[in-house]
């Protein structure tokens, strides 16, 4: 395995990429969140759930909110981005899924050092990342 | 002192404000007792935005100020709350992971084999607390909210621990690095110790993290800094940049199980952010000791209260 001998007080090279990718995905991230947060306040998109009824619905547990509202778990929000609530998720998304971006972006850099330790092991944690996003892996109801 | 004093005022007059809904038996039931809709996000907002200036002065992470508040005074059910808290710390992680890792002072090879650990143990919390009965879940996060108390007050820190022989793991993996230590000029090399320990115990950290929506960063520095023999520095930024990835594998979770209302996401994810912004600007300039014996105060309430809830008693 090749060695990652700092000698210097510098940030290596994968990690300065890591950072710069970070910093793009999550101030796009926010940008986007703040922007569909006002089109939802402002009800420039209809929104799924009327916002006059949310209290009824936040204090509920999460089993029987998807029951009342009608709203299914996963990936479902993603056909529903015509409603101003659900839009918001975008940029949920995007700040949720970032670090699996930057992960992916560090693999080559790490094999083109021949530092394949690592290699794996931030494949793996892409994995682990994508699996958790997939909805794949369920947890439990109350 | 008198910088802080008005968001703390801040504070203190939300609180008065909303204590005749907070004081109510059932929160739900306050929720419906009439008001605009747009009360609770406003106060939401204005709540973590001191949240965020207490938390960075007084050296915690948002999540772990905002799950036990949030869950104790407010009308929110504890499944959105701790969806809303995971996103919450991921935010602050994320906001401050680019600054840090350029800076050298958050490590990404100490990072990466802890995180996979972590980030797999998250999945498991998040789904274990999502299938366990909410009053189990409340009463095992007011005992560890409780738990963090005593481990600020009694937790000592070493600026530079003394790691005389890297362990053979450590060494395989290159864990090590130089950062420049500002207050002296000098360039510290360090290195670490005891990491199959250290990896063992994120085990638990992940897992706690996923089960309560807390960010965890109260349990990573004490494991990098005491056990491992991370220098303080190294270790508090690498902890607030691990919460990036460890907080991302729950926030999934939660998120797929539906856990999440932009309604109380996005204000208080501003919030917070904006009121670190705040908390990093007078630090610089502050003595934080009173605030952080105020965050251990606050906490020590919050913990009282969420432990009570989920027994059933009504002590507040």
């Amino acid at each position: 395995m090749a060695t990652n001998a700092i000698k210097k007080p510098g940030a290596a090279e994968e990690q300065v990429l890591y950072a710069s990718v970070l910093e793009k995905g999550m101030l796009a991230g926010l940008g986007i969140l703040v922007i569909t947060f006002v089109v939802y306040v402002l009800g420039i998109f209809e929104p799924y759930i009327p916002v006059e009824d949310l209290s009824r619905y936040w204090s509920m547990n999460v089993h029987d909110y998807l029951q009342a509202a009608n709203i299914t778990p996963g990936w479902w929000w993603a056909s529903q981005l015509g409603k101003g609530d659900f839009l918001n998720f975008i940029g949920i998304a995007l700040l949720a899924g970032v670090t699996i971006i930057c992960y992916a972006a560090i693999i080559p850099t790490l094999l083109r050092k021949k530092d394949i330790v690592y290699a794996v092991l931030a494949l793996l944690e892409v994995i682990v990342l994508s699996a958790a996003a997939s909805g794949l892996i369920a947890g439990g109801g109350h | 002192m008198k910088r802080y004093l008005f968001p703390i005022a801040i504070f203190l007059l939300v609180f008065l404000w909303i204590s005749p809904a907070l004081a109510a038996v059932d929160p739900a039931a306050a929720a419906d007792a009439g008001g605009p809709w747009w009360q609770w996000p406003i106060i939401l907002f204005v709540v973590t935005f001191v949240m965020g200036i207490v938390a960075v002065l007084g050296g915690v992470g948002g999540g772990v100020l905002f799950v036990p508040i949030i869950s104790g005074f407010f009308p929110f059910h504890l499944d959105f709350v701790r969806g809303c808290g995971l996103l919450v710390a991921l935010s602050g992680a994320l906001a401050a992971g680019p600054g840090l890792l350029k800076r050298n002072m958050a490590s990404l090879r100490l990072a990466i084999p802890v995180a996979v650990i972590a980030s797999a143990c998250a999945i498991v919390g998040a789904m274990l607390g999502l299938a366990l009965p909410t009053n189990v879940v409340q009463t095992a996060l007011g005992a560890t909210i409780l738990g963090i108390c005593v481990i600020m007050l009694t937790a000592k820190k070493s600026e530079f621990p003394e790691v005389k022989k890297p362990d053979a793991l450590s060494t395989a993996l290159h864990i090590t690095g130089i950062y420049r230590e500002e207050s002296t000029g000098k360039d510290i090399e360090w290195r670490v110790h005891r990491t199959p320990l250290g990896l063992a115990t994120f085990i638990i950290i992940g897992v706690m993290a996923g089960m309560f929506g807390l960010g965890a960063g109260w349990a990573n520095v004490p494991v990098l800094n005491l056990m491992m023999g991370a220098p303080l520095k190294i270790s508090v930024a690498t902890s607030k940049f691990l919460l990036s990835i460890t907080d991302t594998s729950a926030a999934w979770i939660y998120l797929n199980k539906g856990c999440v209302i932009p309604m109380m996401v996005v204000p208080s994810l501003i919030g917070i952010m904006l009121g670190s912004l705040i908390g990093v600007k007078i630090l610089a300039k502050a003595k934080p000791t009173f605030i952080r014996w105020m965050v251990i105060g606050i906490l020590a309430f919050a913990g009282l209260k969420a432990l009570t809830k989920g027994l059933g008693i009504t002590l507040f």
